[in-house]
């Protein structure tokens, strides 16, 4: 009876030295829940951590275009309070499609800079700022150095980094292998859309892959994309279906 | 195409200047803007603006200042009064000095004249009236150079005008022999004062224009300084006192100009721009200290200047504390060492256009501008990028309304599973006449793989002059 108190608080001593070591400070983080139930459990603290930079890349073409990818960042962001800054390097966002997933034009401020370092010193700058909601940029090479300075920039503001992964060429995209001081790392791929009874585009799919999470596991989801709101969802068939939390493990494990 | 200049005069709208092709044609200021647009159909009308073109004088006065003499007024609505005693020598005499104006000004593209005489009066009437675009009146020759010229050229008001026409007198010649008593009666002190003022038997002061000097703080070295800290740590004195004197006129600053003078004679500068009025000495400290790699110390510098090149009044603001939500944060300083690492054009928001044609539906603003109210419809969805040139897809499609069977872009077919659409788009004849009959037809689609596009074809793939029939690859959908 006593010792599973004792013990669990001995764990708990435990994680705090080591997020001492890691360089946190003591109190909880604050976290973005996603709002769906399976994603948020498998992240450390029941959501995307704020103060924190995370990684997103788009798989297959959307290495090139990172439209998919774009379209779920703007969806973090827009669910985000304060003003959002997205750096650039060449300027294609589409301002109508992000305000459909919840992001208003009045919100988001751009910066299109000249190179990538430009763009990684806007960025720590935006994220040291502290009064920004998120701070997206997309850039094609981000090394160890750099993302550790954005991961610490972003620790000491609380705000959040979210690091849009765009190459010029397809075979550029395996530098999305390399390790970096990221928190989280996802990759989205379009999937086909939900097909209707009638001709017609339905709700847009991904498949949605946490690479990596700083203290969680991997896992990946099939999601219906962005609602007007920035929210995510299941799709029905798996939300409402039996056989949840075994298609979950299946993934997880597979 | 003659142009005329129309404001209100009254209740009527009437033509209040006219420019030479207009003069030419018959044209004169004071009729009726229906009268003469009847008369001139092709003629050129736009509205006055005298408090734009009094603004104007104003700043055409302040660089009189500094190119002519120190004493120099607006003689309002047209005119500038400088008092040249003792500075025509500067420029080589009265004469070149005239002409040395009116080709400045022709320069800048104004037709101007300018007459040197005793008094403000004389000077004013003989420009107006007289005939050479330049003249100098001899000291002495007032009264004979004035006698010829209509009484209009006395700055009176157009009553006392009116009431000497009916008198019969319209030089000002009789009109200085009449006896001045019955005149005083019928006229008040009026015309009396203005023919002393023009024949220099009474005084006329010239309240000079004033400029208003940026503030500016400076400091020497004693001993020249190079290290990047010590510039930055005297950036922060400067700074703090540039800031009192901003203080003290309520100004903030939009504008700085940092000036470094070097021991070889040669300077070196910084500018830093905001995009709010600011009075911040560590935010400005640190727009300015993120500059000091840019400047090349040499040898050393000897004397640092601050300017504040363009201030504005900043308003103190009472800050209102809520209980129901905090205050979005304010980024402006963010802005502002942004836009000074990447420039100001580089940093925007997106603002709605009212236009059909994606391309054209959105326009950049700048960062802080005020919040627009209106937003982009959200009937259809819109992809996340759009291409910045519609990139040319070969595609086959069943005409007129189908949407492709299949499309190869960049070099890969890929098949069409399903589509949306297609949502037509007009061309903008209010534009552009070239317009008129285009048309694009837009889809969205999604291949076999799960990719989505958005496809248009120029044309409504039934008219050949809607467009070319040919598709493109407009934007590409998350």
């Amino acid at each position: 009876m006593t010792a599973e108190p004792q013990k669990k608080s001995g764990l708990e001593t435990l994680r705090a030295a080591i997020s001492r070591l890691e360089g946190h400070s003591d109190r909880r983080r604050k976290v973005l829940p996603f709002g769906v139930r399976e994603i948020d459990a498998r992240l450390p603290g029941g959501g995307l951590a704020l103060g924190a930079l995370h990684e997103v890349a788009g798989g297959g073409n959307d290495a090139l275009h990172s439209a998919a990818a774009g379209q779920f960042c703007a969806g973090i962001a827009a669910r985000t309070r304060g003003k959002v800054l997205w750096i650039v390097t060449r300027q294609d966002v589409f301002a109508p499609s992000l305000k459909q997933v919840g992001l208003s034009a009045r919100r988001t401020i751009y910066v299109e800079a000249r190179s990538d370092v430009d763009v990684l010193a806007c960025f720590e700058e935006g994220l040291r700022h502290g009064g920004l909601g998120a701070v997206v940029a997309e850039v094609a090479r981000l090394s160890m150095t750099a993302s550790r300075r954005l991961q610490l920039a972003a620790e000491t503001s609380g705000s959040l980094g979210i690091a849009i992964r765009r190459w010029r060429r397809q075979t550029d995209a395996a530098d999305f292998g390399q390790p970096t001081a990221s928190v989280t790392r996802w990759r989205v791929s379009v999937l086909p859309s939900v097909s209707l009874p009638v001709p017609g585009v339905g709700r847009p799919r991904w498949l949605l892959e946490l690479i990596r999470a700083r203290a969680g596991e991997c896992a990946d989801f099939e999601v219906e994309a962005c609602d007007g709101k920035g929210r995510l969802s299941l799709p029905a068939a798996l939300a409402d279906g039996s056989d949840q939390e075994a298609a979950g493990q299946r993934r997880a494990s597979a | 195409m003659p142009l005329a200049l129309a404001g209100r005069e009254g209740r009527r709208r009437v033509v209040l200047s006219v420019d030479l092709a207009a003069r030419k044609l018959g044209l004169r200021s004071g009729i009726p803007v229906a009268k003469a647009q009847a008369l001139y159909p092709d003629l050129v009308l736009m509205d006055a603006d005298p408090d734009g073109d009094r603004l104007g004088l104003e700043k055409l006065a302040l660089w009189f200042q500094h190119r002519i003499a120190p004493i120099v007024a607006v003689d309002a609505p047209d005119g500038l009064v400088l008092d040249t005693t003792g500075a025509d020598h500067l420029h080589g005499g009265e004469l070149p000095m005239l002409k040395d104006m009116v080709h400045r000004m022709a320069g800048a593209g104004f037709r101007a004249k300018a007459v040197v005489a005793d008094t403000w009066g004389a000077a004013h009437a003989i420009a107006r009236y007289g005939r050479a675009p330049i003249a100098v009146v001899p000291s002495g020759g007032t009264a004979s150079a004035l006698a010829d010229l209509p009484v209009e050229a006395l700055r009176l008001p157009d009553t006392i005008i009116d009431g000497l026409a009916t008198l019969g007198v319209s030089r000002i010649g009789p009109l200085a022999a009449m006896p001045r008593a019955p005149l005083a009666l019928r006229f008040g002190p009026d015309v009396a004062r203005r023919l002393d003022q023009a024949f220099g038997r009474i005084g006329e002061a010239i309240v000079p224009v004033r400029p208003v000097d940026p503030v500016a703080v400076s400091r020497n070295f004693a001993e020249p300084i190079g290290a990047a800290e010590t510039i930055a740590r005297y950036i922060g004195r400067l700074v703090l006192l540039l800031c009192q004197g901003l203080d003290e006129r309520g100004q903030g600053v939009r504008r700085l100009d940092l000036l470094l003078h070097r021991v070889d004679s040669r300077t070196e500068a910084i500018r830093v721009a905001t995009a709010m009025p600011v009075r911040d000495v560590k935010r400005l400290t640190r727009l300015l200290c993120e500059k000091i790699e840019t400047i090349d110390p040499g040898f050393g510098i000897e004397r640092m200047v601050l300017i504040a090149s363009l201030a504005e009044l900043m308003d103190r603001r009472q800050t209102v504390s809520s209980l129901i939500a905090e205050q979005e944060a304010d980024v402006s300083d963010l802005i502002d060492t942004l836009a000074n690492r990447v420039g100001t054009q580089a940093l925007y928001r997106f603002a709605p256009v009212e236009s059909d044609l994606p391309e054209r539906s959105f326009c950049r603003v700048p960062a802080l501008a005020p919040e627009e109210t209106k937003d982009w419809p959200e009937h259809w969805p819109r992809p996340t990028r759009l291409l910045a040139r519609p990139e040319p897809v070969q595609a086959m499609a069943e005409l007129p309304d189908q949407p492709p069977l299949f499309f190869i872009w960049r070099g890969v077919r890929r098949k069409v599973k399903c589509a949306d659409g297609p949502e037509r788009v007009f061309g903008e004849w209010w534009k552009n006449d070239a317009e008129l009959t285009i048309a694009r037809d837009y889809f969205r689609v999604e291949d076999t793989s799960g990719e989505r596009f958005w496809l248009y074809r120029a044309g409504d793939g039934e008219h050949g002059e809607t467009g070319s029939q040919g598709w493109f690859l407009h934007g590409i959908f998350g």
